[in-house]
């Protein structure tokens, strides 16, 4: 499959991890007779049955929790959820229970499951809907989190995902499910912790995962325009986080602009910008600037929603101002 | 299962009252065939959820509570509202993401609120307002203003735990919330057969002591006569109520639903048991309504409907300055 899109690279990479594994297993709602809400899974439940492709009632605790337990019991659990926002009903049990139990238990037990949902903003779905979260997860010690952002990612992701021995939460963003690029038919994976340069340039540094990826690319394209070279960073996970990256690329172009859909305040962005001022302070010709979504509940309405995330021209103009 | 099949008709109510009900299942009918119109048209955006076909659960329970009592439920929220008496114009305009909306535009089809109304929202989290009905029902019951509240949400939301940590909260504390299944027998696209151990959904409330019954959904006296029992209960003092009304959406789960998962058959079937003609066929039988009656039902609703598209489509969207508002109570 030479050129896909992130659902078909998710949907082929799932069949195959269907395909070889036998204790590999998929749960969540409405992924079976639906479809998937999003689409991924569609037509795994009628090539692999309902005992390997497992329709759920509407209770993510459970879900989740179920997927943990089979995965201490020898199972390799693929648990889908929906939306980011429905997995804080399961909060509980991923930040409890999977991120805690293999240390709590001295390393006796480990949780192998990864845990897919969907994520972010942009398709008016308002406040419980909208949420692009994946930096509250990556605040978790025992977690992993992977936040693809091309369709190689999605399939190289979640490849190493499903060989990991840890829960992995893994974000895909609603507004590039659809996103072409290009896949090779050959194995690969794509290991985590391990960030890519998406474009080249040594006068500011762009940071991104998941969507905001995209937005970065194409405030880099704006920029050129002006004769800045922007490099573009794709972090791929957050957890675990290749700081040298950053680092390396900050000091390099000496300015750096921190993108990311979640709320500034308390966010992971932050974390970043910290990291930045411990490793390459010195090299910094500005302060580092965060673009984010707008510190409010998402509203409905295009325009409101539109004001509340990040875009590309706010990327621009955070580094325009560094000039 | 409660039906109203052989009812005299002086027991039924006043010819005003049982037109009223007619009006309401038709105006809410219209509304939401234009809600699709205007979503196909790019007017509307978002989850868009539909209440076609299940008319007579909204109308018949608003019909057997006071405007002093609390409403809350779920994201398929247009019909209960609309029972409630919110204003259709403001409805169509929080679908439109106007300033005049409702909820300001800012919650959309889902998230419908009318505090002055006292309908407390429509909460998009499967099974997440449950827990608050028991609230605004504690609070009713402290400050001895004599509200009930009226709790609608699907039968997709009874596998949630907030579903039976809130039957359970509600029993034991005896608070006056009519807990209101609408059971169309599918959560999106699964049949409530695959995914719940006890289908029957009523029975499940035996677990909390909380009496139950299941009644016709799509006879809406028989869902307003069920709703007045449960309503006087909760009123004397006696707690919680059940009741799980067995109904039918006639379209897809939003507007994005591809249906795999029902056939044109099954669909068909319970169209015959629409709810609208069904009780307009029993007005007739007793005399109480004929073709021309229909006929300006209808008008009024296309009327009523036209002038809220209208409003809507002249309204403002919301200026970019005000994105901060509302964030906190200042
Ligand atoms: C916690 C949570 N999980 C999943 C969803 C996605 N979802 C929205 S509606 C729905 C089906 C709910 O079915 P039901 O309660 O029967 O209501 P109906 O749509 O049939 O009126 C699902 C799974 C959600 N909104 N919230
Ligand atoms: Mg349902």
């Amino acid at each position: 499959m030479p050129e896909t899109n992130i659902r078909e690279a998710l949907r082929q990479t799932l069949r195959e991890a269907l395909q070889q594994d036998e204790h590999v297993i998929l749960m969540g709602e409405d992924i079976g007779a639906y479809g998937g809400s999003y689409g991924v899974t569609r037509g795994l439940l009628q090539e692999f049955g309902d005992e390997r492709v497992r329709d759920t009632p509407i209770s993510e605790s459970v879900v989740v929790g179920c997927g943990i337990g089979a995965a201490m019991g020898g199972m390799r659990p693929i648990v889908e959820l929906m939306t980011i926002n429905f997995s804080f009903l399961a909060f509980d049990q991923i930040i409890n229970v999977a991120s805690t139990v293999h240390y709590m238990s001295g390393g006796q037990i480990n949780v192998p499951l990864v845990i897919r949902m969907a994520s972010g903003g942009g398709s008016q779905l308002a406040a419980t809907h909208s949420h692009d979260l994946a930096g509250w997860y990556a605040h978790v010690p025992g977690l992993k989190v992977a936040v693809p952002s091309t369709p190689y990612d999605a399939r190289g992701l979640l490849k190493t995902a499903l060989r990991e021995e840890n829960t992995v939460i893994f974000v895909e963003h609603t507004a590039i499910y659809g996103l072409r690029g290009e896949v090779p038919d050959e194995d690969y994976s794509v290991p985590f912790g391990q960030a890519q340069v998406m474009r080249e340039g040594g006068d500011v540094t762009i940071v991104g995962y998941s969507g905001s990826v995209h937005q970065a690319l194409r405030a880099a394209e704006m920029l050129a325009g002006q004769a800045i070279e922007a490099e573009v960073l794709n972090l791929r996970t957050l957890r675990p986080l290749d700081v040298d990256a950053i680092i390396n690329s900050v000091k390099k172009t000496t300015r750096a602009v921190v993108v990311e859909d979640d709320w500034c305040f308390g966010g992971f962005g932050g974390e970043i910008v910290a990291l930045i001022q411990e490793r390459a302070f010195d090299y910094l010709d500005a302060p580092v600037a965060r673009v984010c979504g707008a510190d409010v509940p998402m509203p409905y309405a295009k325009v409101l929603e539109t004001a509340a995330l990040p875009s590309e021209q706010h990327i621009v103009d955070a580094a325009l101002a560094m000039r | 299962m409660t039906t109203a099949k052989a009812r005299a008709k002086e027991e039924a109510g006043t010819p005003e009252e049982l037109l009223g009900l007619l009006r309401q299942m038709m105006l809410i009918r219209r509304f939401e065939e234009k809600s699709a119109e205007m979503y196909a048209r790019g007017r509307i955006a978002g989850f868009l959820h539909l209440y076609i076909g299940q008319e007579a659960v909204g109308v018949g329970a608003e019909a057997a509570i006071e405007p002093d009592d609390y409403v809350v439920t779920h994201y398929r929220d247009h019909g209960q509202a609309l029972a409630r008496g919110l204003d259709p114009n403001a409805i169509m305009a929080e679908l439109f993401g106007r300033t005049t909306g409702v909820s300001k535009g800012r919650g959309g089809s889902m998230h419908l609120f009318d505090v002055s109304k006292h309908f407390m929202g429509g909460y998009a989290i499967v099974g997440g307002h449950l827990p608050l009905s028991c609230g605004l029902a504690l609070a009713s019951k402290q400050l001895k203003n004599g509200r009930i509240v009226l709790c609608f949400f699907g039968d997709g939301a009874v596998n949630q735990g907030e579903f039976h940590e809130a039957l359970n909260l509600a029993a034991v504390w005896r608070l006056p919330v009519v807990f209101l299944c609408e059971n169309n027998l599918y959560g999106m696209g699964t049949d409530i057969r695959r995914v719940s151990a006890e289908a029957e959904v009523y029975r499940r409330a035996c677990a909390y002591n909380i009496p139950a019954e299941q009644v016709d959904g799509m006879d809406v006296l028989a869902v307003r006569d069920v709703a007045r029992k449960a309503v006087q209960h909760t009123r004397d003092g006696k707690g919680p109520y059940f009741v799980e009304a067995v109904t039918y959406r006639f379209r897809g789960h939003s507007m994005a639903d591809p249906e795999f998962y029902r056939t044109k058959e099954e669909v068909q079937q319970w169209r015959t048991r629409d709810p609208i003609p069904l009780f307009e066929r029993q007005l007739r039988d007793w005399g109480l309504m004929d073709d021309a009656g229909i006929k300006r039902l209808e008008d009024e609703a296309e009327g009523v409907v036209n002038e809220a598209e209208r409003f809507a489509e002249e309204s403002p969207a919301p200026d970019v300055s005000t994105l901060y508002d509302n964030v906190y109570e200042e």
